[in-house]
């Protein structure tokens, strides 16, 4: 009994510098949001004192047309950029798994988006889809004719697939990699059994392959649907949000109502509510998920 | 008819040469075990009859029909992996039954074929766990399961028991071999483990760096090994050899004797020694005698002998037992 509780107060003097640094730099934080999110908290602090406003804030925000269109956005975003950048990331992680010829240099070229900075993709992305003569623009002439171009940015039904578009490469090494991993875990006896069992290539990836995936898949669907919740900075440099809040997140919703106008006590409210949605979410991915497995 | 033939044979990775030019043939309905050393080519043997690994030159037949460039799945072969390489998110019936769904058989014929395959097995109880809920008998067993749902004519067995233990290896080699009397199916079994090799093979082929040394019975292995590798491999405890002075007085540059067919005695004999150590295991004894030009000799002699360390012996070789080898041929007859 003595000697267990002092191997516990032992275990817990070991976990208190961890511990001290996440209350320092996300428990505090957040603290501060949800107290933020109940008064009326400006950036720059004004001569009238900060009050508490109860949920004026949280009101105020499920009023405002352009949150609930921020969040429809955002939402969109992660439903076409999540299944579309985990299918080109098994996609690329396969063929570098198979034995081809300069599988390291391709290696090396595939892994080239995660070195640059998510800014200078931006710049890079910004010209090819530079109107009326961008690289993109430049090929779309070659089917539709010289003259004709597209806004690729600029147009409110173009403008969301093309950040995912762009998103997606900028990123898909990330998964690309886990996949490899996960790929080069699964024993190369499954597949030779598989052979011996009459299994066609496809059929190996069905039965062997996919399944072998599974935990990898849980993992990179959760993290990248977060990662797609979170996007920001390819819209904020991109197209401000436009056209028409048609590209605006709920990051960015939350960056604009919080710096461009000041709103701090209300920006946090948007932050706590999408702390509890990327949250819940999350959570719900896993549970869905695992008793898909166990079953 | 489902014997193997392997003609000219060659396999190579690159430049490294794993099988040299090889002719084999393993009999119809045979228990054959491949034996030898560790990266002397079993497995790349074993391999090449199931199509997991192409040949680089020569032939392979099964049941007199041209294999070499067939798919594995159409050899007629069933293949039982030394790690089981069980499917792990399917159940033990889904394991047993993957080729036979694959291959486009009604479920029901799948359903009875797999549970006649669990009775055999004794796997009747388990059909529904996954691998990860099974210890690594019933594993094996599983793996065993496998291969015989789907009726093959040349079963191949990649040293399936070297990961249980003792008492499962033992009691896994008795049923394995009366699983070969029932099938009567050709079987063609992997081990690095020469008491495998003797206690279940109706013929042993030794491989030695990719070449067969000899193969034959496990007796006739045991009683006239045609080289010093194979006299050395078969047989435990391993073969005492004597060389130079000793050897050439008994007709050889090199002469083996085992120790079961060494006497060892206190009064008199052919050499004398001086006992170094001696394990009593109670049907037997084993006897290490340091003999003087010769060098370290076992003996194994039935039951206990009183003999203390230390103490002068002398060993003399049984009548016709001394195997003479010249040139790395075997001499005597
Ligand atoms: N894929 C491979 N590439 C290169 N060398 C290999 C490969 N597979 C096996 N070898 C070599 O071939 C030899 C025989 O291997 P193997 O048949 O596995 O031996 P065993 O089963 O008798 O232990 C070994 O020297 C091994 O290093
Ligand atoms: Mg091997």
């Amino acid at each position: 009994m003595s000697i267990k509780s002092r191997s516990q107060r032992q275990e817990l003097a070991m976990l208190l510098p961890a511990v001290i640094f996440l209350i320092a730099l996300i428990v505090v934080p957040f603290a501060l949001s949800i107290w933020f999110s109940f008064t009326d908290q400006r950036l720059v602090p004004r001569p009238i004192p900060t009050k508490v406003i109860g949920f004026t804030n949280y009101l105020r925000m499920f009023d405002d047309p352009l949150f609930w269109q921020a969040i429809w956005n955002t939402v969109l975003f992660a439903l076409l950029v999540v299944p579309f950048q985990l299918a080109i990331s098994l996609g690329a992680a396969l063929i570098l798994n198979a034995a081809i010829p300069f599988r390291s240099v391709f290696r090396a070229i595939a892994i080239l988006p995660l070195l640059l900075p998510m800014t200078v993709i931006v710049a890079i992305w910004a010209v090819l889809f530079r109107i009326p003569n961008g690289p993109l623009n430049a090929a779309y002439q070659w089917f539709a004719g010289s003259g004709n171009y597209v806004d690729w940015i600029g147009n409110p039904s173009t403008a969301m697939v093309s950040i995912v578009v762009l998103s997606a490469w900028a990123t898909f090494p990330y998964q690309m990699l886990i996949y490899l991993a996960g790929l080069q875990d699964i024993p190369q006896d499954l597949y030779e059994a598989a052979k011996l069992d009459g299994a066609k290539s496809w059929q190996r990836f069905r039965y062997v392959t996919w399944p072998g995936l599974r935990n990898v898949n849980i993992f990179l669907l959760i993290i990248t649907t977060i990662g797609a919740l979170k996007l920001f900075t390819q819209v904020n440099i991109l197209t401000k949000g436009g056209p028409n809040g048609a590209t605006t997140t709920i990051i960015q919703y939350l960056f604009q109502q919080g710096y461009a106008t000041q709103k701090v006590g209300y920006a946090s409210a948007v932050a706590v509510f999408f702390f509890l949605a990327v949250t819940a979410i999350a959570l719900l991915q896993r549970r869905f998920l695992k008793n898909e497995g166990e079953a | 008819m489902a014997d193997v033939r392997f003609s000219s044979v060659r396999k190579g990775y690159g430049a490294v040469e794993v099988i040299p030019e090889l002719d084999l043939t393993i009999e119809d309905g045979s228990f054959t075990v491949l034996v030898g050393p560790s990266g002397c080519g079993k497995s790349t043997l074993l391999r090449m009859i199931a199509g997991l690994e192409e040949v680089t030159a020569g032939t392979i037949t099964i049941g007199g029909e041209d294999v070499t460039h067939r798919d594995p799945s159409e050899r007629g072969i069933a293949m039982v992996f030394q790690s089981y390489a069980l499917y792990p998110h399917m159940t033990v019936a889904d394991n047993i039954g993957f080729g036979l769904k694959l291959s486009g058989l009604p479920k029901d014929e799948v359903a009875k074929r797999v549970a006649d395959a669990a009775a055999i097995l004794q796997l009747d109880k388990l059909l529904e766990r996954k691998p990860r809920q099974l210890s690594g008998g019933q594993r094996q067993r599983v793996a065993i399961g496998r291969a015989i749902v789907r009726k093959p004519k040349v079963f191949l067995f990649d040293e399936p028991l070297s990961n249980l233990d003792a008492a499962l290896r033992a009691q896994m080699r008795v049923e394995l071999a009366e699983l070969h009397t029932r099938i009567g199916a050709t079987m063609v079994y992997v081990t690095h483990d020469q008491v495998e090799a003797m206690t279940m093979a109706d013929r042993i082929v030794v491989l030695n760096g990719g070449r067969i040394e000899q193969a034959g019975a496990p007796m006739d292995l045991y009683r006239a090994p045609a080289t010093p590798f194979v006299a050395g491999f078969i047989g435990s405890p391993r073969m005492n050899f004597l060389e130079g002075q000793a050897a050439k007085a008994l007709g050889g540059d090199l002469v083996g004797i085992r120790p079961e067919h060494l006497d060892i005695s206190a009064a008199s004999g052919l050499w004398q020694g001086r006992l170094r150590h001696a394990e009593h295991l109670g049907s037997e004894t084993l006897s290490y005698v340091d003999v003087e030009g010769v060098g370290s000799m076992t003996v194994k002699t039935e039951g206990e002998v009183s003999v203390a360390p230390n103490q002068l012996v002398y060993l003399s070789p049984r009548e016709g037992q001394l195997h003479v080898f010249n040139a790395g041929k075997r001499t005597s007859i």
